[in-house]
């Protein structure tokens, strides 16, 4: 096969026929996060046959709509759980599941957090715009402290969800947090959590400009971009910061979000586990019989 | 890798051919000897000990059970392993069930088999946890919203438990709908013999499968292998079809189709009708002394078994009294109510409920005689001597 | 013919295991129908449980018991709670040590299960020997049939000690008589 060098070879590989125009307003994140997969999915060289894209209801769960591959658009918070499914069913499948901060971190919480926690094999990318975009700007639990939505019009008051931090307590095995306004790192990063066997997480900052951007004054796409540079830090600076930094730096840092990687582990997942026990059973039932338990 | 069911294996599991068993611990040998694959499930009094059978069981033949974090998920998963190739089932309670009601919607939308099964407890809310009840006959076919055609059986035995458990795969399988057993407390926590069928006697049902070209396959729409059939064949996630489904309104290729009346009612009208065309077909139920009677009991589930009690008290004191008993419970068998209604004078629907099926068949029986609701609710079946007295008119 | 037996005590004491063997004896090992129904509370140790057991020629319809013609009691509790609907036909068999205030002024069985299972040095065979005793005194199931339905339900490492607890529960049904 010939060697994919634009975004127009990549996307006639990849999307489908005749979905065009997509759903998304311009100035939207969800098409570079897609645009990020495609890539790293394409340096994989992966079978899309073999792919199978999950999601829940949000813009960005319409993400699988226009990838060429099987995919399951489910219902609103639960694409974890039908994947969980999908995944026992046929574990040779690869599962990226693409979900919003309202899908995952708001109704979908609690499937997210037994899914990381049993480190099912899947790959979760949650594209958070701090806002639930499609049914019009209303407040969602990652948005920042004061941020204005319509259900919120005199500013937020409740604490974000850190969705990162929350993975990283479950032990899940690869956490990743990155912007859009990063092209390099994530591609690199989706990779790595796509080729890692138990639960992965990369969470992507991405503007939404009609929802969250105009509400916030940051409806222009090059101020918010640049709301991304200014409010976000890497984790590895963070952590130099902190250790050597004055106080005055160190104030800076606190509502910033870090970005990077900040969990990769090795341990087994589910579906590894439960084949061995499988297995086990398999093995005791060959030998002589001693008696029921 | 996948699962192939294995008989033996299955057999092997399974144990003694003839079994004294909890009725839902039958629900599980039903399943797996239906191929069930994958079971997800939320611990829940009195559907527990179905989870829990299927626990010990299916990783003994391969297949895979996980407890869920509720019902959402664990019907959610359903779904999606029906999708990966799997035949799936749950077992849950009222509240349970009542957290199923959005995705049982979205299986009926994405024409997902996958079964339900309901050991009814009496609510509403929690209810009395260890009780039976029949109490969500009628979620199981309104429950969800939006217009769809429910498949519910209701066993009133544990060899039921059993059979229908296969058959609910069966219906599921073959009409691309979930199916339900709504059982309930009485008959789940119940224990009796049961004959595991042999393997030559089974009647296994699977999906049909899309076989045809790629570039040609058409994923929502009539069969393209099977003529004059609204039944799409199922094209398993991971065999190349690269297929879109969505809980949106769609289109015949699966893509969202939200903002024309036509594309709605042309999806719903053939996902409804691929039920209701077979309506001649689906119809399950045992009629007892019905020959001669002026009276019938139209009953299901556990209420049938002391409305027979009742139905032999009855002839013995020269009632002529009958029992229609619907195992197949949803679709409704209209025609078999509208000529019980033109026989007989009367007809006494007893039930574990305030009256719940009593309406359909008071709809069908359309005035041609009088139809009486004979409802029992607390956790306790009716005696028989509750629902002889109906005979006496009191 | 149909029978109806109701066996209790207190919750963990295996009434329900020893309703099940004899439902399955009947039904599994003879040709009787039998169904199996059981009452618990929320609590899953302790309290009065009770499993009942009805047992018919024919088939069985309304699944719960009418009357009783057996009451099988291994505790006083259960003893208390349980025996309300008994009448002049019912036959009552109690262990005396478990049931201290037995004297409801008619006579019935008394069979020392736990003593019984106490000296084959297992006290938790008592419900065996109660089943062993429950068939020797209600002649209803072949003693063979209810063996072998003993043999089918408890764990094999245990099937000596528990053949042991159901012989001798049979035999002292056997030499059982009514007393006051």
């Amino acid at each position: 096969m010939e060697q994919i060098t634009t975004a127009d070879e990549l996307n006639k590989k990849y999307l489908r026929d005749g979905m065009w125009p997509t759903i998304f307003c311009n100035g939207c994140g969800h098409g570079v996060v897609l645009e990020y997969t495609l890539w790293a999915l394409e340096e994989l060289g992966w079978d899309m046959d073999k792919t199978v894209f999950a999601s829940g209801i949000g813009c960005s769960s319409r993400l699988p709509g226009y990838i060429n591959a099987d995919g399951l658009h489910t219902t609103h918070g639960r694409a974890i759980a039908f994947a969980t499914g999908i995944k026992a069913a046929d574990p040779d499948l690869n599962i990226i599941i693409f979900t919003g901060d309202g899908d995952c971190a708001g109704i979908g919480g609690n499937h997210f957090i037994h899914a990381a926690r049993r480190n099912i094999d899947m790959t979760v990318i949650m594209i958070n715009n701090f806002i639930y975009g499609m049914t019009g700007g209303q407040l969602a639990p990652t948005a920042p402290l004061g941020s204005i939505a319509t259900t919120a019009p005199y500013g937020n008051i409740e604490n974000p969800f850190d969705i990162c931090n929350l993975a990283c307590a479950l032990g899940a095995n690869y956490v990743a947090r990155w912007c859009v306004t990063h092209p390099y790192q994530p591609i690199k990063s989706i990779k790595e959590g796509l080729q890692k066997k138990g639960f992965s997480l990369l969470e992507f900052l991405a503007p939404c400009p009609t929802a969250y951007g105009r509400r916030n004054k940051l409806g222009d796409i090059k101020k918010h971009w640049e709301w991304y540079d200014n409010n976000t830090i890497l984790i590895e600076d963070y952590k130099k910061i902190m250790q050597y930094g004055t106080e005055e730096e160190k104030k800076e840092l606190k509502h910033k979000f870090q970005i990077g990687v900040f969990q990769d582990l090795q341990k087994p997942g589910f579906f590894e586990l439960y084949g061995n026990l499988v297995n086990r059973l398999q093995i005791k039932e060959n030998e002589p019989k001693e008696g029921k338990k | 890798m996948k699962y192939q069911r294995d008989p033996k294996r299955i057999r092997d599991a399974l144990g003694k051919k003839v079994q004294f068993l909890l009725g839902d611990m039958a629900c599980v040998y039903g399943g797996m000897l239906a191929g069930c694959s994958f079971f997800a499930g939320y611990p829940i009094t009195p559907a527990s000990e179905v989870a829990e059978g299927a626990a010990r069981l299916f990783p003994r033949i391969g297949a895979t059970y996980i407890q869920m974090e509720d019902e959402i998920g664990s019907i959610a998963a359903l779904i999606g392993a029906a999708w990966g190739g799997a035949k799936s089932m749950t077992a849950t309670s009222g509240p349970g069930f009542s957290l199923m009601m959005e995705n049982y919607g979205y299986a009926v939308m994405t024409e997902t088999p996958c079964v339900i099964v309901n050991v009814q407890r009496t609510g509403p809310s929690t209810g009395q946890p260890t009780l039976g009840a029949q109490g969500d006959m009628m979620q199981c076919r309104w429950g969800t919203h939006g217009d769809i055609e429910a498949l519910a059986l209701a066993p009133s035995t544990v060899q039921e438990c059993l059979d229908f458990t296969i058959e609910a795969f069966n219906l599921s399988e073959k009409y691309r709908n979930p199916a339900c057993v709504m059982t309930d407390g009485e008959v789940g926590h119940l224990r009796e013999r049961i004959i595991i069928p042999e393997e030559q006697d089974l009647e296994i049902i699977d999906r049909v499968p899309a076989i045809i070209d790629k570039k040609k396959f058409i994923p929502f729409m009539n069969s393209q292998t099977i003529k004059n059939c609204k039944i799409p064949d199922f094209p398993t996630f991971g065999t190349g079809y690269h297929t879109y489904v969505t809980g949106l309104t769609h289109n015949e290729k699966g893509f969202p189709a939200t903002d024309k009346q036509p594309d709605h009612e042309r999806l719903v009208k053939r996902i409804t009708e691929k039920i209701t065309n077979d309506a001649s077909k689906l119809v399950m139920v045992e009629k007892l002394n019905l020959d001669d009677a002026d009276i019938a009991f139209v009953t299901y589930g556990a209420t049938a078994r002391p409305a027979e009690s009742a139905m032999e008290i009855g002839r013995k004191n020269r009632y002529k009294v009958g029992v229609l008993r619907l195992k197949l419970v949803w679709p409704f068998p209209e025609k078999e109510i509208v000529k019980l209604a033109k026989q007989v004078d009367k007809i006494i629907v007893p039930e574990m409920n305030l009256g719940q099926i009593v309406h359909p068949v008071r709809e069908y029986a359309g005035g041609n005689c009088e139809v009486i609701s004979a409802p029992k609710i607390g956790g306790e079946m009716h005696h028989p001597a509750e629902i002889y007295k109906y005979l006496e008119g009191k | 013919m149909k029978k109806e037996i109701r066996i209790c005590g207190f919750g963990g004491q295996g009434v329900i295991l020893a309703g099940f063997i004899i439902g399955k004896a009947a039904s599994v090992f003879m040709d009787y129908h039998a169904v199996q129904s059981q009452s618990y509370g929320p609590e899953a140790r302790g309290g009065a449980a009770r499993s009942e057991i009805i047992i018919s020629d024919e088939k069985i319809g309304y699944p719960r018991p009418l009357g009783v013609d057996c009451l099988v009691a291994m505790s006083q509790e259960s003893f208390d709670t349980y025996r309300d609907d008994i009448t002049d036909d019912t036959i009552i068999i109690v262990d005396p040590d478990l049931v201290k205030n037995h004297n409801i002024g008619r006579p019935l069985y008394k069979v020392h299960a736990q003593q019984i299972a106490e000296k084959l040095g297992n006290k938790i065979v008592t419900n065996i020997v109660m089943v062993g005793a429950f068939t020797g005194i209600f002649s209803l199931l072949k003693p063979e049939a209810v063996k072998e339905s003993v043999i089918d339900s408890v764990p094999k490492r245990f099937t000596e000690l528990n053949i042991k607890a159901y012989e001798q529960g049979f035999e002292a049904g056997k030499n059982a008589i009514k007393e006051l």
